[in-house]
């Protein structure tokens, strides 16, 4: 039982870093970046590169895996985001974008990689068990959930404390005003995307290192997990994306025990649908119907 | 004239490909000219698939009737799906339709009347090439015609502003739920006829990739009229398959195009005539696919 | 009494944008709404146009109860809008957009459409033409909308709104951005629609316009009415003024 628990905590974690990134660009820039996935792929491939290639260390290959893939989102949104932005395109036309790049980065890390699962390379990351009461638990697991407390209080002082968080903040209430008061519009959507992005790479190399395995399409699964988290937590809202992992995390878990592994993904889908029919604006959102 | 029959054989899947494609470009263009994004018809094109193959294949149903049920199972489906999210704001469809789509392939992969992840196999190849030209012919026919009438004229206000559109007297819901049930009947009917084209399926073909390929024809072509997702699917098709060696390569093009397409030319390919009125309207912002 | 709202409040948050007002259209008159910048004008509109539910009051339209209502169902009741800094489909042509506006009173023809020679009434499209002519835009009929002046824009979505034969237009800010001349021509295009039978609730800032084109005014601030009566009333209204000079704007 414990165990169950230690294991919904951790994939809540990584959940919550993934959703966290996805929560942000939403609520800043009102688009779905359906790109997201690939930066959780991305990530998972950087460290695999970095260890693999280039020889260096778990915790060297993390903080490259960040910048890697945090770098990545400012590109991205350089390409196929900000020219639709400069012509005022409504945001089905980013979804379809962020849509394009998807597919042509997964199908180029394919080709260079294969599709099938990599695992790394042997003792690079030290695995060590647990002992708590009867149970045996994974240690990388709690280093992990440590890792992504931390980096979420880190963001929630970014966010609250910072000017760079003030201006993000500005931005997501009112791009028009915030450009008029002098916020530096550009620095803080590239900031937006530089963490969203980073968050969800390093959401990507934790996965990688806890199960040990990297796939070009392991991104996938995420995006559905990342809708129901944010749908749930209600859109746009970087508390309730957080929570929202976690409650998912709690479920998927919990069903692991009542439905076949096969439908463990028909849990996320059925809570979500359950939401949009229920309650629409999700536990901590607003907005959901269309206004004028 | 041999050459003409030789050449005919040794193409006539790939024609038939061409046509399915087609079709489903067109099942998404009725939704995007709307204005409303939708991600599952490939989805409802392997409902399509799944069961009008299972009713040939344990009930012995006859063809055009096996079709029909796949796409009506599928407008079925399609119906409380579009209900519950056509209340909200438009990322939703978005969204809503790229989880079914994913819980449909793991409902696929895991019941056994499916073959699981093995499919189906051994598929009658029941499928003429009339059949998909004559249903092509006869989907877009219809879709001209009706996108010349009110209810086209609504989608299109819908699309270009919800709010003025329901001021105007639109049921937008109503009108919503229409263009994604009517797109989920022809995206499932295309699924039938593709299914007894190759003989076998499987949960993969109607994935995720396939969703945003069908999406790419229909975007690529433009919205503007039905004939843009037409040659979409024609050109998307036809010209990876026959420049063979970039077969591994077809994703990130047609990544590219749309990329390329959605961003600096977002009336689509058959505009491209238009294309100095087009840059007009993008200086107002103004008439994008969407 | 064509529009009734009673008691009609909306709140957005902590801040009450329309507070209990009390509005009484009667038919075949111009009727003005006018009040500072924020004083809840807008979204009385929404109200009563159905774009935004009421979180208190009722609203009465033709002597039914149509408080809750939403905007599609309205518009088939009889009440038309146009938008503050006007939405067109920038997509369609001026005559497209008028026929759309003409929704609810055309027939679907959709089906009628699959017989090749199955036309679509020439009746609608003339009246839609008629309306064009009307607002002065008969030239532009196929222009596409997005690419009009801003004053074409304008008139354009009024033709929109007439299109579908209303029995209350609601205008907001129809005159904004407008010169001397088109404000004159819209006044005399208002009063020629109410001598032909048509209410109009007109939102202005242009308070000289509003004078000098209805029979009667209500004035909010703050969400509130704080005053109502035929023009020359309000213009003698001390209340009125204090409301004015305590803001920006002096029209």
């Amino acid at each position: 039982m414990f165990e169950q628990l230690y294991n919904a905590i951790f994939i809540g974690s990584i959940y919550a870093l993934f959703a966290v990134g996805f929560a942000l660009v939403f609520s800043v820039l009102d688009i779905l970046n359906l790109a997201h996935p690939t930066v959780f792929m991305l990530g998972a491939f950087a460290a695999l590169f970095a260890i693999g290639t280039m020889g260096l260390p778990w915790y060297a290959a993390i903080v490259i895996a960040f910048v890697a893939t945090g770098l990545f989102g400012i590109v991205l949104d350089r390409i196929a985001f900000a020219p639709l932005r400069r012509r005022g395109a409504p945001p089905l036309s980013a979804m379809i974008s962020s849509l394009a790049v998807t597919l042509i980065v997964v199908r180029l890390v394919e080709l260079r990689y294969g599709g099938d699962f990599i695992t790394f390379p042997r003792g690079t990351v030290p695995s060590f068990l647990l002992h708590v009461g009867d149970a045996t638990l994974e240690g990388v697991r709690l280093a992990i959930i440590v890792l992504a407390i931390v980096l979420m209080l880190g963001l929630t002082y970014l966010v609250r404390s910072t000017s760079l968080g003030r201006d993000i903040r500005a931005l997501a209430e009112n791009p028009r005003a915030a450009r008029i008061l002098g916020v530096d519009v550009e620095r803080a959507i590239a900031a937006t995307f530089f963490i969203s992005s980073g968050l969800g790479g390093l959401a990507g190399v934790l996965l990688g290192f806890a199960y040990d395995s990297v796939d070009s399409k392991m991104g996938l699964p995420l995006e559905l997990r990342a809708f129901t988290v944010m749908v749930v937590g209600g859109m746009g809202s970087l508390p309730g994306a957080v929570l929202g992992a976690y409650l998912l995390g709690l479920g998927e878990v919990a069903s692991l025990v009542y439905l076949p592994a096969e439908l463990r993904d028909a849990f996320a889908f059925g809570l979500l649908f359950l939401v949009l029919i229920v309650r629409p604006s999700g536990l901590l959102g607003q907005r959901v119907v269309d206004r004028i | 004239m041999d050459e003409i029959g030789d050449f005919f054989a040794a193409y006539s899947t790939l024609i038939g490909f061409v046509g399915v494609s087609a079709l489903l470009a067109l099942s998404v263009w009725v939704t995007l000219y709307a204005g409303q994004l939708t991600l599952g018809n490939a989805a409802f094109m392997g409902i399509g698939a799944y069961v009008s193959a299972l009713l040939g294949r344990h009930l012995g149903t006859p063809f055009p009737i096996a079709l029909a049920v796949g796409a009506l199972a599928a407008g079925a489906t399609a119906a409380p799906l579009g209900l519950t999210v056509f209340r909200l704001r438009g990322v939703y469809l978005a969204i809503a339709t790229l989880a079914f789509g994913e819980v449909l392939r793991v409902i696929l992969l895991a019941t056994p009347i499916t073959g699981k992840g093995q499919g189906l196999n051994g598929i009658p190849p029941k499928t003429e090439l009339w059949h998909i030209y004559l249903s092509l012919a006869v989907v877009a026919y219809v879709l001209w015609r009706v996108q010349g009438s009110t209810v086209g004229r609504a989608w299109a206000a819908i699309r270009e502003d919800e709010t003025a559109a329901a001021s105007q007297g639109i049921a937008v819901r109503r009108y919503k739920l229409g263009a994604f049930v009517a797109g989920a009947l022809v995206a499932a009917w295309a699924g039938g006829l593709s299914a007894h084209l190759t003989f076998s399926i499987e949960p993969n073909d109607f994935a995720f990739s396939k969703a945003v390929q069908i999406l790419v024809f229909a975007v690529v072509g433009g919205i503007p009229n039905p004939l843009g997702p037409i040659f979409g699917a024609a050109l998307l098709t036809a010209l990876p398959e026959l420049l063979r060696p970039l077969k591994d390569y077809r994703d990130i093009l047609q990544g590219l195009i749309l990329l390329l397409v959605i961003i600096y030319l977002p009336r689509g390919l058959v505009t491209v005539a238009q294309l100095r009125r087009t840059r007009r309207l993008q200086e107002i912002g103004a008439a994008d696919v969407a | 009494m064509l529009l009734e709202a009673i008691r009609i409040t909306r709140r957005f948050g902590g801040v009450v944008a329309v507070n209990a007002v009390d509005l009484a259209v009667a038919p075949r008159q111009a009727f003005g709404l006018i009040g500072p910048n924020g004083a809840g004008k807008t979204t009385l509109v929404n109200l009563i146009s159905g774009h935004l539910r009421a979180d208190g009051g009722t609203i009465r339209f033709a002597e039914a109860d149509v408080t809750g209502s939403p905007p599609h169902e309205l518009t088939t009741r009889g009440i038309a809008r146009t938008f503050q800094g006007v939405r067109l489909f920038k997509g369609l042509s001026a005559i497209e957009n008028v026929l759309v506006g003409r929704h609810v009173r055309m027939r679907a023809d959709a089906v009628r459409r699959l017989w090749p020679r199955g036309a679509p009434d020439r009746a609608d499209r003339d009246r839609a033409a008629a309306l064009l002519d009307r607002v002065g835009l008969a030239q532009r009929a196929d222009a596409l909308s997005g690419e009009l002046s801003y004053g074409d824009q304008r008139r354009l979505e009024i033709a929109r709104a007439l299109a579908s034969e209303p029995r209350l237009l609601l205008l907001d800010e129809p005159a904004a951005g407008m010169n001397p001349t088109e404000t004159g021509r819209l006044r005399e295009l208002m009063r020629a629609l109410v001598d032909e039978g048509l209410t109009i609730l007109l939102i202005e800032h242009d308070v000289r316009l509003v004078m000098g084109t209805c029979e009667r005014i209500a004035v909010l601030n703050f969400g509130r009415k704080i005053a109502e009566g035929p023009p020359a009333e309000i213009q003698g209204s001390a209340v009125v003024r204090e409301a004015y000079l305590g803001s920006e704007d002096v029209a």
